[in-house]
């Protein structure tokens, strides 16, 4: 099997490099069409219960190879080929505009599909030299896909940005591997879990974190989340979808593995994860509030979701820890949904926002506006997405949220005191981020797609074609099928779980809120709620029959149309949000007040920064800058200085071993006297 | 069902006892009791306008932000009766549910494209949200102090026994009374009968609508001031039978109406800026209640 994937793989990228920019779209799309299918069929498979294994001999350097497709796997290849399949769907008509550059397409259709391949191949390895030689093919593929724009300074350094990073997480995780393998000789996963059961609890943890830091920069959790807010915003739309949908997801992957292998105390662990969680979800959202750039705001919103899911996990291994079970159940199950949801409605965003960049070209939301009524698919497809997003019902974000929050509860009943107060602290930041979704996405919604036109009134803007809203329909269709039988997920999702609990003794196993039979009232209640919502609209219709329905401007208490541009900003609907968080975020304005009598025209701007960037990013690396300036006169362009730096370094290189032996044979002379 | 039943006859009188309080607070003769589902009838008979900048957003969102209301009235029960419906994390349903109905009411109040209705949705959009953490405590210690996690079984279960509890329960009721006021966009947080509207918030997001559409949302406020009242009245019913329990329950009703009707007449709004910071506020208080219920059940060693 896998060596028909990569001769797949092979075929595909020597027939990209044959033929013309056209077909190499086609090609594209049918590799991963081909990729998915077999994959998603394994996976299928191993979900519903045979998992998928082949012992490959490998080599002296990295020992022998496990492929193994178990449950967790399962979840996430199946959820990474849905949106790489809606992804390259979407790309290949997104991309049409850029049909002349023949060789980035050609890179760009290359890297795609290799980084859908790696992103398979993390998952499904179960040996960590393997593991990072995947690692860093998609840490590469990823930044070729990023980097498509590259004449734009601001996107080369976007992606320049991500892979210095991706590296940094990479530098943590070849620590953890190469320590348990220099420990035990082998790079096997089975080897971590073994190592980690015959170490003590401190050093069991100590370990965990180092593989959590490496895979926690990679999910995008604060502190580490700085590259992402730029990564998203410069890749086109359908890579930011992907990016965001699927490969932060990796992360998460790789902190549930390891969660999987490692054995140590849960309870501290998830008290790590679950106070990191709750920083990262209300910071990711506090900012995502203030942003102005569509793509930028969606970027801060997958921090926000990587936070949800992480206090799924946190909840989940706490449960573990205090031998909770249905708290441990709904913990992971909440946090395994939430990845699926999040990966459909973020891409699905980020699709929506590609097509407003398609027709406005411009992601400032402030110059949009009143764009549902010329395109009125993306408006609907980005509303359902926000809606989902916001974690309210009849949609699938509100499944998982109320799973997760179900897990709370159910934590109430077994809390000591400390838990007790960590229980009001999760309630109170995975309450507060829903409000805040909810402020920013009224916002970003109604400030793009409502109203009037803010400033492209005279350009033409036309929904995009049927093509490209198809992959964007399949993914609502999904959401809507998750929100409206969750139960059906969720059994199948109990495989992945039983993972993480089945070696647990629980103490405590009474479920008190998100049993699957809460779930199917809720099932029927949405339903409800939507005849409901249908019988109202026929009801108005009838009552409205005979009476007269008028169009008019708009009223606003006679305080009616003047300009379009004195609309409500996406500023203004925030001021008083930003005004409260001050304190906490980093807004610069640039502009001038206005002092004369008849003032001329004047320009006023805010810009919002990350304090957490420029704390433990920008000040180290002036910090570092600044040390560096010191030997500048090092560089100073004359060859020959350059030449004797050359031989003054191989003279040392040769004279400083000698030296020190001779400094030795001094100091043992020495001594003996 | 007999619950769903009261709070629909409730919501009929309700804000006339408001109104009539007020005027009579305020000297006045006032309208009659019926008089704002009079209003509302008239409305329903209207015709309507829609504006130009509106799209099927402003349509749709009065639809949907009635049956939120009435979806989450499903679950709230009266006394030892069962609501419409009732399940674990009923509440989590119920306060998620309302939120939907809120945001179409900010988004609608934003596809006008007037700067005042933006106003209004942006505070809405902010009190709201503060109000919501207040909530989910309030019914987390409930929870933990009844071992419940429903409305039906957490109010069947509260026993007032020793004097904390009743601490416990004033508390509550002083909490959801604050969040019903916030809710309904009332008193300390916003007045309903100011005329300027740069000082208006859920009025102001209400300006364009009209007709049917109108006498939805104004049924719909009608209905969340009974919601709100029938989960205060639970903290008092206990275990009554429905002869003691329906006559107390419209007995606390009145109490409540005519309590918000003195509200408004006696007290001024608080500065818009100051008014998040309240909110927030209240989170706080629903926290001394988290700490009376530990309390309670000797979680402090």
């Amino acid at each position: 099997m896998i060596n028909i994937l990569i001769a797949i793989l092979l075929v595909a990228i020597i027939a990209i490099l044959c033929v013309n920019t056209k077909v190499q779209g086609i090609i594209a799309v049918s590799a991963v069409l081909v990729i998915s299918f077999i994959t998603g069929f394994i996976a299928f498979k191993a979900l519903l219960g045979s998992s998928y294994e082949v012992l490959f001999s490998g080599t002296i350097m990295f020992g022998k190879v496990l492929v193994s497709i178990d449950a967790l796997s399962a979840w996430f290849i199946l959820t990474i080929n849905f949106t790489f399949i809606t992804g390259v769907l979407y790309g290949f008509n997104y991309m049409k505009h850029y049909r002349e550059q023949k060789s980035e397409i050609t890179l760009h259709c290359i890297a795609f599909i290799i980084a859908h391949f790696s992103l398979i191949g993390i998952c499904s390895v179960q040996n960590g030299f393997i593991l990072l030689l995947f690692w860093e093919l998609m840490a590469i593929s990823m930044f070729l896909l990023v980097i498509f724009e590259h004449h734009k300074p601001e996107t080369i350094k976007a992606g320049i940005n991500y892979l210095v990073q991706s590296h940094i997480s990479i530098v943590f995780l070849v620590l953890g591997f190469i320590y348990v393998a220099f420990k035990t000789g082998s790079y096997s996963f089975d080897a971590i879990s073994e190592f980690s059961g015959k170490q003590s609890t401190l050093a069991g943890t100590a370990l965990f974190l180092c593989f959590f830091i490496g895979f926690a920069i990679k999910a995008g959790f604060v502190p580490f989340h700085t590259w992402l807010p730029y990564a998203h915003p410069a890749a086109p739309s359908h890579i930011s979808g992907i990016m965001s949908g699927v490969v932060i997801k990796i992360g998460i992957y790789g902190i549930l593995r390891m969660l999987l292998l490692i054995k140590t105390d849960y309870t501290t662990i998830g008290f790590i994860i679950l106070f990191m969680s709750i920083f990262t979800g209300l910071y990711g959202v506090m900012l995502a509030t203030v942003q102005h750039n569509l793509k930028k705001l969606l970027a801060y919103h997958s921090i926000e979701n990587i936070g949800i899911i992480g206090m799924g996990i946190g909840i989940g291994c706490i449960g573990l820890g205090e031998t909770n079970k249905w708290m441990a159940i709904l913990g992971f199950t909440g946090a395994l949904l939430h990845t699926l949801n999040h990966s459909l409605f973020k891409s699905l965003l980020f699709y929506s926002s590609g097509n407003v960049y398609q027709s406005a070209l411009t992601m400032n939301i402030e110059r949009l506006g009143g764009l549902i009524k010329r395109m009125p698919h993306t408006a609907v497809l980005f509303l359902i997405a926000a809606i989902a997003i916001c974690g309210l019902p009849p949609l699938n974000g509100f499944i998982s949220e109320f799973l997760i929050l179900g897990g709370i509860y159910n934590w109430l009943f077994s809390a000591g005191l400390i838990s007790l107060i960590t229980i009001v602290f999760s309630l109170v930041g995975l309450i507060l981020i829903g409000g805040l979704a909810i402020l920013c996405f009224t916002k970003a919604f109604s400030i793009v797609f409502l109203g009037n036109p803010r400033e492209h009134a005279a350009k033409e803007i036309h929904e995009r074609g049927f093509w490209q809203l198809l992959p964007m329909y399949m993914t609502v269709t999904f959401m809507i099928i998750i929100g409206l039988f969750p139960s059906v997920f969720i059994d199948v999702l109990q495989k992945p779980v039983n993972l993480f609990t089945h070696h647990i003794v629980f103490n405590m196993n009474l479920i008190k809120v998100g049993s699957i039979d809460s779930l199917q009232i809720i099932n029927w209640l949405f339903a409800g709620f939507i005849l409901f919502v249908i019988v109202l609209i026929g009801i108005r219709k009838y009552f409205s029959k005979k009476k007269t329905i008028e169009t008019g401007p708009t009223w606003g208490c006679a305080y009616g149309p003047t300009d379009s541009r004195l609309q409500y900003t996406a500023s203004s609907f925030v001021k008083s949000y930003s005004k409260l968080a001050k304190p906490l975020l980093d807004i610069e304005k640039k502009g001038t007040e206005i002092e004369e009598v008849f003032p001329a025209g004047k320009h006023f701007e805010t810009e919002s920064y990350d304090k957490i960037e420029r704390i433990f990013i920008d000040k180290p690396l002036k910090l570092i800058n600044k040390i560096t300036d010191l030997f500048l006169f090092l560089q100073n362009g004359h060859l020959q200085r350059y030449i004797i730096y050359g031989i003054i370094f191989i003279t040392a290189v040769i004279c400083i071993p000698l030296i020190a032996e001779k400094i030795g044979l001094l100091l043992h002379f020495l001594n003996n006297l | 069902m007999l619950s769903i039943f009261l709070i629909l006859l409730t919501s009929l009188f309700f804000s006339g006892i408001i109104l009539r309080t007020k005027s009579i607070a305020s000297g006045r003769k006032g309208p009659g009791i019926m008089q704002p589902v009079k209003d509302v009838i008239r409305l329903f008979k209207k015709g309507s306008i829609y504006s130009e900048t509106t799209s099927v957003i402003f349509r749709i969102a009065p639809v949907i932000y009635f049956s939120s209301v009435l979806m989450a009235c499903l679950v709230i029960p009266i006394g030892p009766y069962k609501g419409f419906i009732s399940f674990d994390g009923d509440f989590i349903f119920f306060a998620y549910v309302l939120a939907l109905g809120k945001f179409f009411s900010i988004i609608a109040a934003m596809d006008t494209g007037s700067s005042f209705e933006g106003m209004g949705a942006s505070r809405e959009a902010l009190y709201s949200m503060f109000a919501e953490p207040a909530f989910f405590i309030l019914i987390g210690s409930l929870a933990l102090l009844t071992g419940d996690t429903s409305f039906y079984k957490i109010f069947s279960t509260l026993h007032l026994g020793s004097s904390i509890t009743y601490m416990i329960a004033g508390l509550a009721a002083f909490v959801l009374l604050m969040i019903s006021m916030i809710e309904n966009s009332r008193m300390p947080v916003d007045d309903p009968k100011t005329h300027l509207e740069l000082t208006m918030v859920h009025e102001v997001m209400i300006l364009d609508n009209s007709g049917f559409d109108l006498g939805l949302i104004l049924l719909a406020g009608f209905l969340k001031f009974a919601m709100y009242g029938a989960i205060i009245a639970d903290f008092f019913l206990g275990a009554l039978t429905y002869e003691w329990a329906i006559p107390l329950f419209f007995a606390i009703q009145v109490l409540f109406a005519i309590i918000v009707g003195l509200i408004e007449s006696f007290m001024a709004r608080f500065r818009m800026s100051h008014n998040a910071q309240f909110i927030l506020a209240l989170s706080s208080v629903s926290f001394l209640i988290f700490l009376g219920v530990l309390l309670v059940l000797e979680k402090f060693v």
